[in-house]
């Protein structure tokens, strides 16, 4: 029984490469550049940097001119999809996300120095906020738009559409929830999303990356990119497809910069806002913030003889 | 052939047109701090109408100071109070309708049988309207006791002078805010009128400030530190720079900028009623209209027949003196105007698109361009892109619905579009993928206060009118 003398080494754990997730595929960065990821270390005591998580890819300008492809490829089918169907993909994300929660509570621990219950709540938190995104898809038409009685025989009748594709500066320190919060109304609607991960704890947004290639969601309706938020989101907010940015994730001179390179092709900007707490219950906000109003126009006229007239 | 007319002119005895205004603030009539003045023409006869005050950054702020001073009041009074005065706004616009149409058609040069059964009757339905949102905020979708921004600065075009007035200032005050109205410098007068029009109504002064001015005075308006809302009607380049000027800031901004509407005939169309559409959909008000039908989108298999009415019906229009009652086509709004479009349309026939107007005398004074089609017009033409705001239009052919989308798509703007068809089921399918904001099915150019108005695309954002309307001046 020389065997049970033996000692037994601890097993060597498997790492994960972090990788980007592009049009429903999980490239490297085309620059072939990676940046150290690390644990949040506690504001007292930490000295020095937390330890090592992984190395992420530290996205190129290309990287993002890629993803903004994408995003756009996929725009037609996802905009052109019902919005039972959204729907039902993204309540297969939060479906998804639950079989995965250990991971994620570890991930979100890591990134936000927190314990494992306070992950814990994020997570859950983050699972919730895809059923009720979910359950938007088809209300938020009925909310926002309708019909017009205007002074004349006319059926005047205005409708949400999505504005297309829309850049995502995930919010820097709520890495999970906060991310889960800026991408769900955005795609809710039929939008396609050019997402920049928190900066410094980009590895629970590449994991999400993961369960979305899982959840029936068509190949680059979300695109997730780590990295410099600076970096990426710079040739972002100038790109000329690129339909609107949401800047949650940059400081206030950053937020100004960007704002000024969206003016170029006029994108919708949503500027940072002050958020104490993701948890809270949404409003509609984020949703009518990538929402264009169509209006149409259509005679009623009278029925004549030959049918109808104008 | 076109038939005789006597000359039916509406008198202009109704206006009493002062030589000199002030600038309207904090509830009267005052000179700048720089005492420099501008003159406004008749653009039908580039007779001098009255001169005006070009407002300085000083008196920009002077005006700023004197809405934000009113708003602690304005924002204070219950909703029901606030309905009122615009209700009476818009009662006294009614009973002035007839001055305020011969004052727009002298100072903008449309023809008086838009102001006087457009223009007109869509202001004072405007203020009507808002003014029913005053007290039933609560109930808008914004959240319970929606709160008004502040001070809204608004520069507006000289295209719809009272009209645009009427879009900014009457859901502004609705919802409590207070203004900066900026007109444009070459019709100026409607909003001086309309500044007297708030005196009648008993309006508290500094609600509504009207500063004139060129786009010095605009961009002081629009850069102050003190206004919390931008809202700019005009050129796609201003509002490009607006929205520069107005970021990192927490000015709230909606633009309504310029367009290069598609209008699509199918080989089912009715045709003379598409002929009619079309010509409404670009030459009211001289083409100058940002969301004008100024693209034709045309099945190729009716193309022949279509240009043919549609010449033959060009044939009949009447340009001349715009307070005639008979007139369909009055005088470009200004000398620089008539440049650019004699400009670009001087670009359309260089590359190569076939040029025709109907036999048409222009007067001798005065701005004028006759009505002009173009054939032969290809996607990469200027005058199938660049927005020309002038009675041209640009005439392009398609073979399958798809086609006609993606060539009516294929624009930096996304205003408005028309679709003219028998089929209804083709009509709900060619809308859905239209990217604009207002599309006309089997008609072209109608407003009404219920119904939201406003671009995709770098034809702006954010909707005038409607219950939409009232976003873009609450805290939400």
């Amino acid at each position: 029984m020389s065997e049970k003398t033996e000692k037994t080494e601890p097993r060597l754990s498997v790492f994960k490469t972090y990788k980007l997730y592009v049009g429903g595929k999980f490239p490297r960065s085309e620059s072939g550049r990676v940046y150290e990821v690390t644990t949040k270390t506690s504001a007292a005591g930490a000295a020095g940097k937390g330890n090592w998580l992984a190395n992420a890819p530290l996205s190129s300008r290309k990287d993002a001119r890629d993803a903004v492809v994408a995003a756009r490829k996929a725009f037609g089918g996802w905009s052109g999809a019902t919005a039972y169907n959204r729907g039902q993909i993204l309540y297969r994300v939060a479906e998804m996300l639950e079989g995965r929660k250990a991971q994620f509570v570890h991930e979100v621990a890591d990134a936000e120095g927190l314990s494992k219950s306070k992950a814990a709540v994020q997570v859950d938190a983050a699972i919730d906020r895809w059923v009720w995104y979910a359950g938007w898809t088809d209300k938020i038409a009925q909310v926002v738009g309708g019909g017009n009685p205007v002074a004349g025989p006319y059926f005047n009748l205005s409708s949400p559409e999505p504005t297309g594709v829309v850049t995502v500066l995930a919010p820097q320190e709520s890495s999970f929830l906060g991310l889960v919060s800026v991408i769900a109304p955005v795609i809710a609607t039929g939008n396609t999303a050019v997402v920049v991960a928190s900066e410094k704890s980009p590895l629970p947004a590449l994991s999400l990356g993961e369960v979305l290639a899982t959840s029936d969601l068509p190949g680059g309706v979300v695109n997730i990119l780590s990295g410099r938020t600076a970096e990426i989101a710079t040739p972002l907010a100038a790109h000329q497809d690129v339909n609107a940015i949401d800047l949650a994730g940059a400081d206030d001179v950053l937020a100004k910069e960007l704002e000024i390179a969206a003016a170029d092709n006029l994108k919708r900007v949503l500027r940072p806002q002050p958020v104490d707490n993701w948890s809270e219950t949404p409003g509609i906000d984020r949703m009518t913030a990538f929402l264009e109003t169509k209006t149409v126009w259509h005679p009623t006229g009278s029925l004549g003889a030959s049918g109808s007239s104008y | 052939m076109a038939f005789e007319y006597a000359p039916a002119p509406e008198s202009r005895a109704i206006v009493n047109i002062a030589p000199l205004y002030g600038l309207f603030i904090d509830g009267e009539f005052v000179e700048s701090s720089g005492g420099d003045l501008n003159k406004t023409v008749s653009p039908s006869t580039e007779e001098v109408l009255a001169e005006y005050t070009q407002a300085n950054a000083e008196d920009v702020d002077r005006a700023v100071k004197a809405a934000r001073k009113a708003f602690e009041k304005w924002s204070a009074l219950p909703g029901a109070e606030r309905a009122k005065y615009l209700f009476r706004i818009a009662r006294i616009i009614q009973e002035r309708s007839r001055e305020l149409a011969v004052l727009e058609t002298l100072d903008n040069g449309k023809p008086i049988r838009e102001t006087r059964d457009a223009d007109l009757p869509l202001v004072a339905a405007h203020f009507f309207y808002y003014a029913g949102w005053a007290d039933k905020l609560d109930h808008a979708g914004f959240g319970t006791n929606p709160r008004p921004l502040g001070v809204a600065g608004q520069v507006i075009p000289w295209n719809f002078p009272l009209l645009m007035l009427a879009w900014k200032i009457a859901p502004a005050l609705a919802t409590g805010n207070t203004v900066v109205l900026k007109p444009a410098e070459t019709t100026p007068l409607s909003a001086l009128f309309f500044a007297d029009i708030c005196r009648q109504a008993g309006l508290p002064k500094g609600v509504v400030n009207i500063v004139t001015g060129d786009g010095r005075t605009g961009a002081a308006l629009v850069a102050h530190p003190d206004v919390n809302k931008v809202a700019f009607t005009g050129s796609t380049a201003v509002g490009k720079e607006i929205a520069r000027t107005v970021a990192g800031s927490r000015k709230k901004l909606t633009l309504e900028l310029g367009g290069k509407g598609a209008n699509i005939v199918f080989d089912d169309a009715p045709i003379d009623q598409a002929v009619e559409g079309i010509v409404s959909g670009i030459f009211f008000n001289q083409g100058q209209v940002c969301c004008a039908g100024s693209r034709l989108l045309v099945q190729e298999s009716i193309q022949e027949e279509l240009l043919e009415s549609l010449k033959r019906r060009l044939s009949t229009l009447r340009l001349g003196d715009p307070l005639d009652k008979n007139t369909d086509i009055g005088a470009i709004n200004s000398a620089e105007q008539l440049a650019r479009i004699t400009a670009l349309t001087a670009q359309g026939e260089a590359e190569g698109a076939e040029r025709w107007s109907p036999a048409c005398e222009l007067p001798s004074s005065g701005y004028w361009f006759a009505p002009t089609l173009f054939t032969n017009v290809t996607q990469a033409h200027t005058i199938a892109r660049d927005e020309i705001f002038g009675p041209v239009l640009s005439v392009l052919t398609f073979r399958t619905p798809d086609e006609a989308v993606a060539k009516a798509n294929n624009s930096q703007y996304g205003l408005s579009a028309g679709i003219w068809t028998e089929k209804g089921s083709r009509i709900l399918a060619v809308a859905n993928k239209l990217r604009a904001g207002v599309i006309w099915s089997n008609t072209f150019n109608k407003f009404d206060p219920t119904s939201p108005f406003g671009g995709y695309k770098e034809s702006g954002f954010g909707r005038e009118g409607g219950r939409h309307g009232l976003e873009a001046y609450l805290d939400v």
